[in-house]
């Protein structure tokens, strides 16, 4: 177990063990979408009442799920770093800020798309959305704090450091926007009780979950590597690496 | 030969260091005026960009007033610890024996008596141009003297996190002004409660909340980012 820990802080080890992830989860997480995307799209029955326009929760509903989950994945990542200062938990934190927003930003563009003709306009000042624009400039942030160092170590521990402030800020933001106002409707899936929405309709969209969970592990470790290979990119191991690619 | 000296207690050396920045701030009074004069030339465009109808101007005020304290808070804070950093003090302040995160209170607290607290007592003034009922004023009063300081330890953050970069200035708004949307949005419903003869309490229970986690939270990262930013 211990070794296991030990050996997640060494770079060389990381990156194969990332692309060795990859190999399995890569082809898994295209079938998933590609059968989670069809089915949702194709074969589920129309809303009763926002016909066929309702598909869009098969993107819109997973991309928003994820960008939460992400905000904490980063956070965790961050608080490793800090405590263990472990630099493969530094990589992981740095790499989720991006893909965080990109999800971030889907789940608010669809929507809008969704939003024009179900309420009959692009944007409402409803809570909800409100709460996942604060999360997009807490993203971006991260990555401005980021790149704003120069020194990356120090770079890292400031992300760090917001991050965490931000995990412990969500759930006040949250709460605090959802007094404010709100219009859009309570969450359809409950894990106590019944589930307001039919299960023909529900499970393709828990696959669809579960496919951008792994479209972000992909994501991630993809980011991962790319950025391990960066930061190591004087040592031998990536040195050698790069002479057998080329061969 | 030189006895060797005891160092201060926690308490006497925050003492000490709320002195000495509320010094530093009262020998730049024009520093001190700044943030309200920032608030009174914002209050002047409001009418000027909305019109100056009386009912439209009562009816924005409160979220004017709100947003525009939270603009002027955000710009200050920007210097909580600028010049300390640049003299070398602050490498004192992390290498002394007292805790970092007292000291770091007695910073803040120096900021929001200069900023926040002076801002809190002028703004009936302000109120009364921008034509906010005279019954609001008081939920005004107090809920920017709760949320001025939640502003305050919350913006020293960020001021910690980009102490150390020559291009803090915009970064600084970037990373905080998330964070400070709770306050504008408990802080404005308590004072648009009062226009409309609805008790306050209840929001201003809230900010004194909000203000509670902040002192017990804030200090924390405020002292993290400083120690990043002094070995960076």
């Amino acid at each position: 177990m211990w070794s296991f820990f030990h050996k997640l802080g060494s770079p060389p080890w990381l990156y194969r063990i990332a692309g060795t992830i990859l190999r399995w989860l890569l082809p898994i997480t295209l079938v998933a979408l590609c059968v989670g995307m069809t089915w949702g799209l194709l074969y589920t029955a129309p809303d009763f009442r926002q016909g066929n326009s309702y598909r869009i929760i098969y993107i819109h509903v997973p991309a928003a799920v994820v960008a939460l989950a992400g905000y904490y994945v980063m956070a965790l990542a961050g608080a490793v770093s800090l405590i263990w200062k472990m630099k493969m938990a530094d990589v992981a934190m740095k790499a989720c800020a991006p893909i965080g927003a990109a999800l971030t930003f889907i789940a608010l563009v669809t929507g809008a798309i969704w939003g024009k003709p179900t309420w009959g306009t692009w944007w409402v000042w409803d809570a909800r959305i409100t709460s996942m624009l604060i999360l997009l400039f807490l993203y971006l942030g991260v990555v401005a704090l980021y790149e704003a160092y120069d020194n990356k170590e120090a770079a890292g521990k400031a992300c760090a450091v917001l991050s965490l402030v931000g995990m412990v800020n969500i759930p006040i933001i949250y709460k605090s926007v959802d007094w404010w106002y709100s219009l859009h409707q309570p969450a359809s899936i409950k894990f106590t009780g019944d589930s307001t929405i039919d299960p023909s309709m529900l499970y393709p969209l828990l696959l669809m979950i579960a496919a951008f969970y792994a479209v972000f592990t992909c994501c991630l470790l993809m980011n991962m590597r790319a950025e391990i290979l960066e930061r190591e990119a004087r040592t031998n191991w990536v040195k050698k690496l790069a002479l057998e690619y080329r061969t | 030969m030189t006895v060797p000296r005891t160092p201060p207690g926690t308490a006497a050396f925050c003492l000490a260091l709320l002195r000495r920045q509320l010094t530093l701030a009262a020998r730049r009074p024009i520093e001190i005026g700044n943030p309200l004069l920032f608030f009174a030339m914002v209050v002047a465009l409001f009418p000027l960009g909305l019109g100056p109808a009386p009912d439209q101007l009562a009816g924005f005020a409160p979220g004017i007033l709100w947003i525009i304290a939270l603009l002027s808070s955000l710009l200050t804070s920007d210097t909580v610890f600028r010049s300390d950093f640049e003299d070398g003090s602050l490498e004192q302040l992390l290498l002394a024996p007292q805790p970092l995160f007292m000291s770091v209170l007695a910073y803040i607290c120096a900021h929001w008596l200069v900023t926040g607290l002076l801002l809190a007592l002028v703004s009936p003034l302000f109120a009364l141009m921008i034509k906010l009922p005279a019954a609001a004023i008081g939920a005004l009063v107090a809920s920017l003297l709760l949320g001025t300081a939640v502003l305050s330890l919350v913006g020293g953050i960020g001021a910690a996190l980009t102490v150390g970069l020559k291009r803090g200035g915009m970064l600084i708004s970037l990373l905080i002004l998330p964070f400070y949307m709770p306050v504008l949005i408990f802080g404005s419903a308590a004072v648009q409660n009062a226009t409309l003869g609805i008790p306050a309490a209840p929001y201003l229970a809230v900010l004194g909340a909000l203000l509670c986690l902040a002192i017990a939270l804030a200090p924390l990262a405020i002292a993290a980012g400083l120690r990043i930013s002094v070995d960076a």
